[in-house]
């Protein structure tokens, strides 16, 4: 008997506890939500700029405060932003909200007004959200490069190999084991690209398989099969160790995998957070943020993941054709 | 099998210095499931008992959509709420996806049907009689719900462990409607799944091992209760 009501007691406290929480919380949306801030402050901020423009007129300090960035699961897996948001939180005041899915998904969040910023790598598929207005300002941040890894005997014989199709042609005619994201994301758009431009199909072929997931966990499944994979060096490097893929070609300028940041057009959607997504935007082109990419290393394997780029374009990073 | 032994170790190592944050998230996993249990108690008892004492047509009908609730998909659910809280949904405006709010409501909706089902289960094995004498006792439809669902509490634990174990382990709905987001809504399965994403399986085994000693020690407590009641 005792232990039931201790039991209900104790149900009881988490419920008050959470109350406490939830009701902290709503309040805040509340206080977020308020016409006024979406009405006045976002147009107001998205023309004059900074955050501090909102102080000067007397209704809005706030606006909303939290942002909600749609990212790709390169940028978390890696670690990259668990070292920069702390940053940009604490020099900005806003809470942000990582959303961590492919690039197809991330786009597709700014297509419809979802999400307040984008950080993807997935140069034709963002020139057309730029194009159609649904997002805006888009500016280069950073690079680093697909790979492509297969098991150490390397049955397709691609090993350094200077042509990335010329590669796939190989693994194509061999018939050789490969593993493809199949989600869309902007990897996945970069392999299929590549498919394309070897003038090759490999869809419904049997040694050819989709598995739908993330970078992280597509790799593992690479991995265990001892098939063949494109897949991006950040993740490559922070899973390295435990991999018995071999790194096999690399350096194709076709192979470079450009970020870039865009915000989500405030003017085409009620709910987008403008200032918030232009400040986030602006922090990652930054040179606070610009150098702590380039100091950033991987923790396993202490190598750059990444290369700093803003203020590039394209061509000067060696990319040729980015929306081929 | 080094792999396991190795990440065994680590993750005795990562539970006793509390890093990736593993208490945290830990209490942020029961704060967020056991409101989802409290609130699907409150809906599940009322409805259960709707079901279970009350004779209209269709009632059938209603209990098997209770039955096939009890086995709703995780990710459907989260899919459903996602659609509804995007800004761009219906209720955008309230803002509240990617918030612990939005994973209570989702896990309520995972967890309601369990907790009706068994409580209406539950109170149809009550004997009728002891309804009828007890309004033969003058007591009103509260007074007689509350003492029997006092009788029936044994039961109704089952109903409490069912409904805490399916949404404590769900990831589906918590990834989607949740976003994972750390400090915030990062809760245990989803972040097994993105420490395996990144390859840091120790953190990932510590974890699991921590949502298999929860389910555990909730299970153990209310069958301690239990035990203590038969005696």
């Amino acid at each position: 008997m005792k232990g039931l009501f201790g039991l209900v007691a104790l149900l009881l406290a988490l419920v008050a506890a959470l109350g406490l929480v939830a009701c902290g919380g709503d309040n805040e949306s509340k206080e977020t939500a308020t016409p006024q801030a979406a009405a006045t402050g976002t147009p107001q901020a998205a023309t004059t700029g900074t955050p501090q423009a909102a102080t000067s007129t007397p209704i809005v300090r706030s606006g909303p405060k939290e942002i909600i960035l749609a990212t790709t699961t390169s940028t978390q897996d890696s670690g990259l932003l668990d070292v920069l948001v702390p940053e940009f939180e604490k020099d900005s005041g806003y809470n942000l909200k990582i959303i961590a899915v492919g690039s197809g998904q991330a786009l597709a969040m700014g297509q419809r007004g979802d999400a307040d910023v984008l950080l993807v790598h997935a140069p034709s598929s963002e020139k057309k959200l730029v194009d159609s207005s649904a997002a805006i300002n888009r500016r280069l941040v950073m690079h680093n490069d697909f790979i492509i890894l297969g098991p150490d005997k390397d049955p397709a014989g691609i090993k350094g190999m200077s042509s990335s199709v010329d590669a796939l042609k190989k693994v194509f005619d061999t018939g050789s084991s490969f593993i493809s994201r199949g989600d869309d994301s902007g990897t996945d758009k970069l392999e299929k690209s590549l498919w394309k431009k070897a003038e090759l199909d490999p869809k419904g072929k049997s040694w050819y398989e989709e598995s739908g997931q993330g970078m992280g966990a597509t790799l593992q499944i690479a991995n265990q099969r001892d098939a063949y994979i494109i897949c991006d060096r950040a993740t490559y490097l922070a899973q390295g160790a435990g991999l018995s893929l071999t790194l096999l070609v690399e350096g194709d300028p076709v192979l470079l995998n450009v970020y870039s940041v865009m915000q989500v057009n405030p003017d085409e959607f009620d709910l987008v957070n403008g200032p918030g997504g232009k400040a986030f935007a602006d922090f990652m082109v930054s040179d606070k943020a610009q150098q702590m990419i380039d100091a950033f290393v991987d923790k396993k394997s202490g190598k750059p993941l990444f290369t700093p780029d803003a203020g590039k374009t394209y061509e000067e990073i060696g990319m040729k054709t980015p929306f081929g | 099998m080094d792999l396991i032994w190795d990440g065994l170790r680590e993750s005795i190592h990562i539970i006793r210095t509390g890093d990736y944050a593993i208490w945290e998230i830990t209490l942020r996993s029961l704060l967020i499931s056991g409101s989802a249990v409290v609130i699907s108690l409150i809906i599940g008892i009322a409805v259960g008992a709707a079901i279970a004492f009350n004779e209209f047509r269709g009632r059938n009908l209603v209990f098997s959509l209770v039955n096939t609730g009890m086995g709703l998909p995780p990710v459907v659910v989260g899919l459903l709420v996602a659609i509804f809280l995007w800004r761009s949904g219906p209720l955008g405006h309230l803002r509240l996806i990617y918030t612990p709010a939005a994973m209570v409501v989702a896990q309520t909706i995972i967890a309601t049907p369990i907790v009706t089902g068994f409580t209406a289960a539950a109170l149809r094995h009550v004997d009728p009689r002891l309804r009828t004498q007890l309004y033969a006792l003058g007591a009103s439809r509260l007074q007689m719900l509350w003492i029997v669902l006092w009788e029936t509490k044994l039961p109704l634990l089952a109903a409490v462990m069912a409904g805490f174990g399916g949404a404590i382990s769900e990831i589906g709905a918590s990834q989607m409607v949740g976003g994972n987001l750390a400090g915030d809504t990062r809760v245990l399965t989803t972040a097994v799944m993105l420490e395996v994403n990144r390859g840091n399986f120790a953190p990932a085994i510590a974890l699991s091992v921590i949502l298999l000693a929860l389910i555990f020690v909730v299970s153990l407590v209310l069958t301690t209760v239990q035990q203590q009641e038969r005696t």
